[in-house]
């Protein structure tokens, strides 16, 4: 009895002891079930992998009508996007950039293809079975809810608790900096304001991608440049992968991590910002984003990723090559403004022209010419304030293009 | 400096045809009131100020009757309307427009073009036939035709607020885990209240006021008002029926206030 008095005194000591470590526990595997539910709620279950693609398209197509006049809106589009990528799709009006956005949303069907998110087609599924949220371009708040109650309308239809569903709006509202206005009318508040409520309405549910339909285009110069700076605090803060569309290369070039350039329901380059705009896949992609001078010229020699390209003036000049030429080809040269130089008429290897017209902009000055080929060029030199440009319109001058600055895509 | 725009009320005459018009409008109305106040039993001979023909009115029973009975087929006439008329809406709005469409719209609204005294003949040949075979000659059949030629009157008002309604929302609530149902009972339907009430007020008043088809389809005994005071005025015309409408007035005129401020606050 004696013996195993104290052994009984330590059990009892040490159950005392654990008792809070096995509460913890208990709160952990709580927690965790919690969290599981609520992934199952959504009814995604995210793969453990890492590097992948939260979203792949595979060859969609998306074809209007039938009979006579089919309008094909999407030809045969393939693009993976990447897991908390900040991804960009770019193109002019009617490229059918908003009917891929539509068909990832699910507010419109695909005539073929597929469209994985994390591996799973969700292509035939209508919008509301998708963890997938929309920022509309006119915004969309329901006229008839508080702030509040637009934000919490998600979470309220996923049948979220209450308490979790006004923590959640809480949180969404100091995430956009919107929380005095909480329990204002969506007609009372600016567009600004309209705008981060979308936002913040959208991001509440958590969704696994966020859908951006041209979100700025509604708001001013100032604003504009303000939420672009706003999407890509709240793209790094939730780490949500962000699917944008614009018609803004600017805004592309700015705010993407990776940007799809569309023209005519096809999918033309896809590649960083940089990589767009230095060296462009063809002659839309040129010159769709920034600005590019054309010039006509022929493959006189080739050695790997370089050519020289012979210009219509005869003269010359060092390029970038892609794959696929070969020599005597007919070829265009694409040179962006910034990159050539002014000199004067009769240096070595430069290209002869007339200046035409000089045009200033306050950062730079573009200067436009005319070649002796008869082909017209732009170049842009950055203003400084203690160098004052020494060419005059009506000028013979030369024009340098640097090794680098030249890139040959097909004609 | 001349005028940019075409200004109608800068023409010559334009009061003139305004105050005429007016004065037409509401001259009778104006008489129809006064004299519902007058002591005598004239409607044409001022005696004094009183409200006997009120009394009088409001504690004959025929007029109590008919009273009842026109508020209640009105209010169910213009409820099953308005059912009718918000689902049909929302049948021939949210779709693609297809072949047959604007045949759909012609049929809905059959009653605002067909002249009404064909729809009471037809009715009362096809009621009669089936007060025949059925042996029924309750209410129904008044119920059955107010509740027909009000659905037009409530679907225009419900159409029209779901043609300015933009689709987006509902985009928006279902990019939102909102399911069909969901989406229509939390965003379509309270954006869609103020055409609902407005077509069911309309409803209500045209029922209230029916008197062609209702004279038409009653069986004996079965007075709405306005047809009690339509036979009132085949005998003894005294101010009581001027009183009984001036009630009337005030009633259509309280709706109509009503209605308006409602759907201002929700504006």
């Amino acid at each position: 009895m004696q013996s195993r008095s104290p052994g009984r005194r330590f059990l009892l000591r040490d159950r005392i002891a654990l008792l809070p470590s096995l509460m913890a526990l208990v709160t952990i595997i709580f927690e965790t079930a919690r969290r599981q539910e609520r992934v199952a709620a959504n009814g995604w279950n995210v793969p453990g992998q890492a590097d992948r693609n939260a979203i792949e398209i595979r060859d969609v197509r998306k074809v209007f009508g039938s009979g006579e006049n089919p309008v094909v809106a999407l030809d045969t589009v393939s693009v993976p996007i990447r897991e908390n990528e900040f991804f960009t799709l770019l193109g002019p009006s009617g490229c059918g950039k908003t009917t891929l956005l539509r068909l990832i949303a699910g507010f419109d069907f695909p005539t073929s293809g597929e469209i994985l998110l994390y591996g799973r087609d969700i292509a035939p599924l209508p919008p509301y079975k998708r963890p997938v949220n929309t920022v509309f371009q006119s915004y969309a708040l329901f006229p008839h809810m508080t702030v509040a109650q637009n934000i919490a309308f998600g979470l309220e239809m996923l049948g979220r608790p209450k308490a979790e569903t006004d923590a959640r709006v809480a949180e969404m509202l100091k995430l956009v900096r919107m929380e005095q206005l909480a329990s204002r009318r969506t007609s009372q508040i600016s567009g600004g304001q309209q705008q981060r409520v979308a936002l913040a309405r959208a991001l509440a549910p958590q969704p696994k991608v966020l859908l951006l339909d041209e979100p700025l285009s509604a708001l001013d110069y100032k604003l504009r440049k303000e939420m672009q700076i706003e999407l890509k605090r709240l793209q790094h803060e939730t780490g949500i992968t962000f699917i944008f569309v614009t018609h803004d290369q600017e805004e592309a070039l700015t705010m993407s991590d990776r940007i799809a350039v569309m023209s005519a329901g096809r999918v033309l380059q896809v590649g960083a910002p940089r990589e767009i705009y230095d060296s462009p896949a063809d002659r839309f992609v040129a010159d769709f984003i920034g600005e590019s001078n054309f010039l006509r010229a022929e493959m006189a020699g080739m050695n790997g990723a370089r050519a020289r390209a012979r210009l219509a003036s005869g003269v010359e000049i060092e390029a970038r090559l892609p794959e696929g030429f070969s020599p005597g080809e007919s070829v265009t040269v694409v040179v962006r403004p910034e990159h050539a130089q002014l000199v004067a008429a009769d240096f070595d290897s430069s290209m002869p022209g007339t200046i035409e017209n000089i045009v200033y902009l306050g950062t730079d000055t573009h200067f436009h010419l005319r070649l002796d080929g008869g082909e017209a060029f732009v170049v842009r030199r950055q203003n400084s304030p203690n160098a004052a440009s020494t060419f005059e319109k009506g000028a013979r001058v030369g024009i340098l293009i640097g090794s680098t600055a030249a890139q040959i895509l097909r004609d | 400096m001349k005028a940019r725009h075409f200004d109608i009320s800068a023409q010559p005459g334009f009061a003139t045809v305004a105050m005429l018009t007016f004065v037409l409008l509401y001259l009778p109305i104006v008489t129809l009131v006064v004299y519902a106040f007058n002591a005598g039993n004239s409607i044409a001979l001022w005696e004094g100020f009183s409200l006997r023909w009120f009394i009088s009115a409001a504690q004959n029973e025929r007029v109590q009757e008919a009273s009842i009975r026109s508020l209640v087929v009105a209010a169910i006439a213009a409820t099953i309307a308005t059912l009718a008329a918000t689902m049909a809406a929302l049948a021939t709005t949210r779709t693609r427009p297809y072949r047959g469409l604007t045949f759909k719209y012609a049929f809905i609204n059959q009653p605002l073009m067909v002249p009404e005294i064909v729809t009471a003949v037809a009715l009362l040949i096809v009621f009669s036939r089936i007060k025949v075979w059925t042996g029924y000659s309750g209410i129904g059949y008044l119920l059955a035709a107010h509740t027909a030629f009000c659905i037009p009157f409530a679907y225009l008002p419900i159409r029209a607020r779901l043609e300015g309604m933009d689709l987006t929302l509902e985009r928006a609530a279902a990019d939102l885990y909102a399911r069909p149902w969901m989406t229509f009972r939390r965003v379509t339907l309270p954006l869609l209240r103020p055409g609902i009430i407005a077509g069911f007020m309309l409803a209500f008043v045209i029922s209230l006021d029916d008197v062609v088809i209702t004279e038409f389809v009653k069986s004996a005994g079965q007075e709405t008002l306005p047809t009690y005071m339509l036979g009132q005025l085949r005998r003894v015309v005294t101010p009581e029926i001027n009183a009984i409408a001036t009630a009337f007035l005030a009633l259509s005129v309280a709706i109509v206030t009503i209605f308006f401020f409602v759907n201002r606050k929700k504006a």
